[in-house]
């Protein structure tokens, strides 16, 4: 009964979209807005000895200027400020709550004036004198103090022993700078003062995140606040935890009792969450057959002073490869940065790419085909865990990626194939993300019309969680999806997680079939009381919901109309919330797969280097949209490119200070940079993972890319460039 | 950004009254740049002379067989401007070369002769510049400087000019026409910018007091051997790490006459007559184009991160030359060069 699961369903909320009738956060006007500006520190670490703001208080239509020294309260105790995403280790960053400077461009003041202008204006007139202390960016020059965080997966056998004794053996170093989300939209808030009450208007991706983390920064009640974000310009795991806009927007409002709007200038956004600069170290043995003996993979990432942010980097090659011996360690290097973040596909992006990387190496060591080789290593079950998958399509990924891309026509010997003046390179690589659920809640509410609207506090950060909802519902409701509007993001809606990890697809779209299984019974028992029902003996199971009937399952004729259900029953709508929760199952790994393929191109002389084509051959269970999900992939794809060639924060050391704080200097893909794309969702029957069968592919689309290009690279090159991203002048000889 | 004061002069006239009257004021005409730079806090102008209004948006033939642009053509209409596209390809490619369509629609001609450099200290107000800030530093030269100068540098100072259309002027030999107090004056635009010396926070030889009306081109296009090529870290929306204009005359085989300018390399478009002169009456081969890039990049000299730019230079120095030597000039819509 799937008329819209499945489908290519163009966007539901496309048309809001374009025209423009879509609000963010920063859209919401209302009456006596007072605007805010942020002044920011432009040390690395250190203290404010002084702050003087009396010119800026002088600027005709400045309100006030807030800073560390007359700010309103805010929570004294570390957990308050501990958001539901946060790192179980640490403090987490305050905005104004003291004179210590942690990071360069860390907020310090807040301008709040009737006027933006006014407000950036008097912002400029802010003074400070700071008490400077030696800070340290540099993550290479910091890995020597960095400490062991976790060891995400158990050794096993004896990895020295084995590398010792492997035939042919592959050690290497990879590294990833820092990166930067970068979403379009910037962060913004506007904080609604109402008599005490506030709504705000928060660019996250967890409206009941922020809504928790303000109660408790500023000792409110629950009803106190309310948080809205019901679309949003970007996430990519910045908008993951509550970000200093919103505190500082409502600080402003509570210091003036009025509402206020605080947008981030783009340079401030980059003192955010972020990648953190990672050194990957791999070693791989194997046998001259290119049977994989050892495996170990040692991770040291960045965090901040105060927080310990780490994601898992290492581990995955216990779930891509077969190996008896492997070692994974994670540590971590402090350094004088805010706390880094989740973005998309963290620690996988990252992790697998120096995988990847090594895997492609250890095949040129070997003389083997890269995509033999994976398949010599393939594993069926999850080594770290020892556990079979839950589904794992992965062979067939590199089977209907290589037969679309060609790949049996590649010569081996790097810069053999040509094109004019440029080298051809042809290189591949596995990609592998988790399949995540959480518990989640929906409401529906079917009215004697037959539209129903579905509703939790979900955030859509552009990834189509509208669309695939409306189509859900709309199968699940048997309606056309005409009938069915879906409100999202706010944090009086039922109870959902933060939209992320690749979990909202199958999280929400369960609690939307458990909601409307709710709706069904009501109707059944409703159907059941009507005067010779054709279903009067049926039980919950018999019946299906659809083409705007309540019918028998294995009889269609048998059914009566929704409308005519509930004009008989006489209620005008029938309102179900229900959480679903997932089963508890740790007998099976669950986990998305993917091959990369990619082309280059790059300029013999000059070095220049196109991502001519990818083909990316994913694997991720039932695919609910088609049309959205290949956009996420190819989203994920262009992010790759972007990885692979052109994403790095420049820090300047000597000021602890990124230089390129802006889009123009930090760059990604533009359209220029751009070619083939081409996104294959190889066919993936999971009947254990839910219900549905839904894995997600929010993080899937990149993970692995760069390696595809690093590998491509070398193939057309010669050159194997470890650390990214590969600018021309790394390939120039 | 700071509060300023507004104005819309009625003339040329009024607009450098205007300019003269008032030591910090600037004039704005698309705002492409001096709007950046204001938000970032590096120029804080007390007042802004909007000229966008005035009329310097003619473009022309001239007498001698040449053309005149008016100083407030948008860069979009200089680069579509049939004659321009016909008799001076080069330009045309150039402009196109730059930023991005919706920056081109806005920005000026004039205004892009004075677009001040991209150097990321520059825009930084945190940081020592020179440029911005005389006297307090040169952080690029032991900092970050892959988008910096290897030729024509100083102590003081290795911004370099990020200007696409003015490569292609300096190929050109376009004169430039301003107005001041004391009435007109053309500068030729060889000396229009300058190095930066002990005064890198002058970027040019207009006097503050002077006003640019117009962009003179001489007769000559090289219409039908040229190229502008750009290589930069993205293939669009970037600014160069070193671009070429090369324009050629050809008489069969052999060079009559080469002309060269480098963009992304110095603090001006770069050139250098005595080496252009180096390739006349030689056969237009790979061996004359490396010889005379040899000799264009003998002095320079890289600070650690733009060190790679030194031979890339010279090999974009080949590659040009020889894409205008075979009439096949690289398109700025190709997403590669070719």
């Amino acid at each position: 009964m799937n008329a819209y699961i499945g489908t290519p369903t163009s966007r539901v909320d496309g048309r809001e979209k374009v025209t423009g009738a879509a609000k963010y956060a920063a859209d919401y006007n209302t009456e006596r807005l007072v605007f805010g500006a942020v002044v920011t520190s432009t040390i690395a670490r250190g203290r404010i000895k002084r702050i003087d703001t009396s010119l800026a208080k002088h600027v005709a239509g400045v309100l006030d200027v807030l800073t560390h020294e007359n700010r309103p309260d805010m929570a004294a105790k570390d957990d308050a400020w501990k958001d539901d995403v946060a790192p179980e280790k640490g403090t987490p960053f305050r905005p104004l709550y003291d004179g210590r400077i942690r990071f360069n461009h860390q907020p310090i003041a807040l301008v709040l004036a009737e006027e933006w202008e006014t407000a950036l204006f008097a912002a400029t007139l802010v003074q400070l004198q700071y008490e400077k202390e030696k800070h340290a960016t540099d993550l290479h020059a910091q890995r020597d103090k960095a400490f062991v965080v976790e060891k995400p997966e158990k050794p096993r056998g004896n990895a020295a022993k084995a590398y010792a004794a492997s035939e042919v053996r592959h050690e290497a170093e990879y590294f990833i700078p820092t990166e930067h989300h970068n979403p379009m939209e910037l962060f913004a808030a506007t904080a609604i003062w109402d008599g005490g009450k506030l709504t705000v208007y928060d660019k996250t991706q967890g409206v009941q995140n922020v809504q928790g983390y303000l109660c408790s920064v500023f000792n409110k009640k629950a009803d106190d606040i309310r948080v809205i974000n019901p679309f949003m310009g970007g996430g990519f795991g910045a908008g993951l935890r509550p970000q200093y806009e919103c505190v500082l927007a409502v600080l402003g409002a509570l210091a003036l009792q009025r509402s206020v709007r605080l947008v981030l200038t783009r340079a401030q956004m980059y003192a955010l969450g972020h990648r953190p600069a990672t050194i990957e170290h791999l070693t791989l043995g194997a046998k001259k057959d290119g049977t994989l003996n050892v495996v170990t993979h040692e991770a040291i990432a960045e965090t901040s002073e105060f927080e310990d942010f780490s994601r898992n980097d290492t581990g995955w090659a216990g779930l891509l490869y077969k190996s008896a011996n492997t070692k994974f360690e994670h540590k971590l290097a402090r350094l004088d940065v805010s706390t880094p973040s989740d973005m998309r596909a963290p620690g996988a992006a990252t992790g697998v790419y120096a995988l990847e990387s090594a895997m492609d190496e250890l095949a040129v060591a070997l003389k083997l085909d890269p995509v033999e080789l994976r398949l010599k290593c393939y594993s069926d079950r999850d080594q770290n865990d020892d556990l079979p998958y839950t589904s794992k399509a992965l062979r067939a990924c590199y089977r209907q990626g290589a037969e679309a891309f060609g790949w049996s026509k590649r010569n081996p010997e790097p810069r053999s194939m040509r094109d004019g003046k440029e080298f051809v390179g042809w290189g591949m690589a596995s990609g592998v993300w988790e399949a995540l659920q959480m518990p989640a809640a929906a409401r529906i509410v079917l009215t004697a019309n037959g539209h129903a609207e579905v509703s939790c506090a979900a955030s859509d950060i552009g990834t189509g969680t509208y669309t695939i909802l409306a189509q859900v519902a709309a199968d699940a409701l048997g309606l056309p999806i005409e009938n069915i509007s879906v409100k999202l993001g706010d944090s009086t809606l039922p109870q959902t997680p933060v939209e992320g990890g690749s979990w909202m697809a199958a999280s929400a779209s369960h609690a939307v079939i458990a909601a409307a299984e709710e709706v069904r019974n009501e109707l059944l028992a409703s159907a059941r009381a009507m005067n010779n029902s054709p279903l009067a003996d049926a039980k919950p199971e018999d019946v299906v919901l659809a083409e705007g009937k309540i019918m028998r399952r294995h009889d269609q004729s048998r059914a009566v109309s929704i409308t005519d259900v509930m004009r008989h029953s006489g209620a005008d709508r029938i309102v179900k919330e229900k959480k679903n929760e997932f089963a508890e199952d740790l007998s099976h790994a669950r986990n998305t797969h993917s091959a990369i393929f990619a082309e280059v191109k790059i300029d013999e002389e000059l070095g220049i280097i196109r991502v001519t084509r990818v083909v990316s051959a994913v694997a991720a269970g039932r695919i609910l949209n088609t049309k959205t999900a290949h956009s996420q992939i190819m989203g994920g794809i262009v992010w790759g490119i972007g990885m692979a060639l052109h994403e790095e924060t420049v820090f300047d050391h000597k000021f602890g200070r990124i230089m390129n704080a802006n889009i123009a200097e930090y760059h990604v893909p533009v359209n220029a940079d751009i070619h083939d794309i081409n996104v294959i969702f190889v066919e993936e029957k999971d009947d254990k993972i839910n219900p549905l069968g839904v894995k997600g592919v929010g993080e899937i689309g990149i993970v692995g890319v760069a390696a595809a290009i690093a590998n491509a690279v070398f193939h057309a090159t010669g050159v194997r460039v470890r650390d990214l991203p590969i600018t021309l002048d790394k390939v120039l000889r | 950004m700071i509060n300023f004061q507004y104005s819309r002069p009625g003339d040329i006239a009024d607009a450098v009254r205007q300019i003269a009257a008032d030591p910090r004021a600037k004039f704005i005409a698309g705002g492409t740049n001096i709007l950046d730079l204001m938000k970032y806090d590096v120029e804080r102008p007390a007042h802004l002379i909007d000229i966008s209004r005035l009329p310097l948006t003619g473009v022309e033939e001239t007498a001698s067989g040449g053309m005149r642009i008016g100083a407030l053509v948008p860069n979009s209409d200089l680069s579509y401007h049939p004659l321009i596209e016909a008799r001076y390809p080069i330009l045309a490619s150039a402009i196109r070369a730059g930023a991005s369509q919706q920056l081109r629609n806005m920005a000026s001609t004039g205004g892009n002769l004075l677009q001040r450099t991209r150097c990321l200290y520059f825009y930084d107000v945190a940081t020592p510049c020179n440029k911005r800030a005389p006297g307090s530093g040169c952080s690029a030269i032991d900092g970050i400087n892959r988008q910096n100068a290897i030729l024509g540098t100083s102590d003081a100072c290795i911004a370099t000019h990020p200007s696409d259309m003015c490569v292609a002027l300096a190929v050109l030999e376009a004169k430039v026409h301003v107005a001041g107090p004391a009435g007109e004056r053309v500068i030729a635009f060889e000396d229009f910018h300058r190095l930066p010396g002990k005064t890198p926070e002058r970027d040019t030889n207009l006097a503050p007091n002077e006003i640019i009306t117009a962009i003179e081109l001489p007769a000559r296009g090289f219409a039908k051997n040229y190229t502008y090529i750009k290589i930069r870290d993205r293939h669009s929306y970037a600014f160069a790490l070193v671009s070429v204009a090369a324009a050629l005359e050809l008489e069969g085989k052999t060079i009559k006459e080469a002309r060269l300018a480098l963009g992304g390399v110095a603090h001006k478009p770069w050139r250098n007559k005595e080496v252009e002169a180096t390739l006349n009456g030689q056969p237009a081969t790979r061996e004359s184009f490396r010889s005379a890039a040899d000799a264009l990049l003998r002095d320079a000299k890289g600070f650690g991160h733009n060190d790679f730019k030194v031979e890339l230079a010279r090999r974009a120095v080949v590659r040009a030359l020889t894409q205008a030597a075979q009439g096949t000039p690289q398109s700025q819509s190709n997403k590669k060069i070719v």
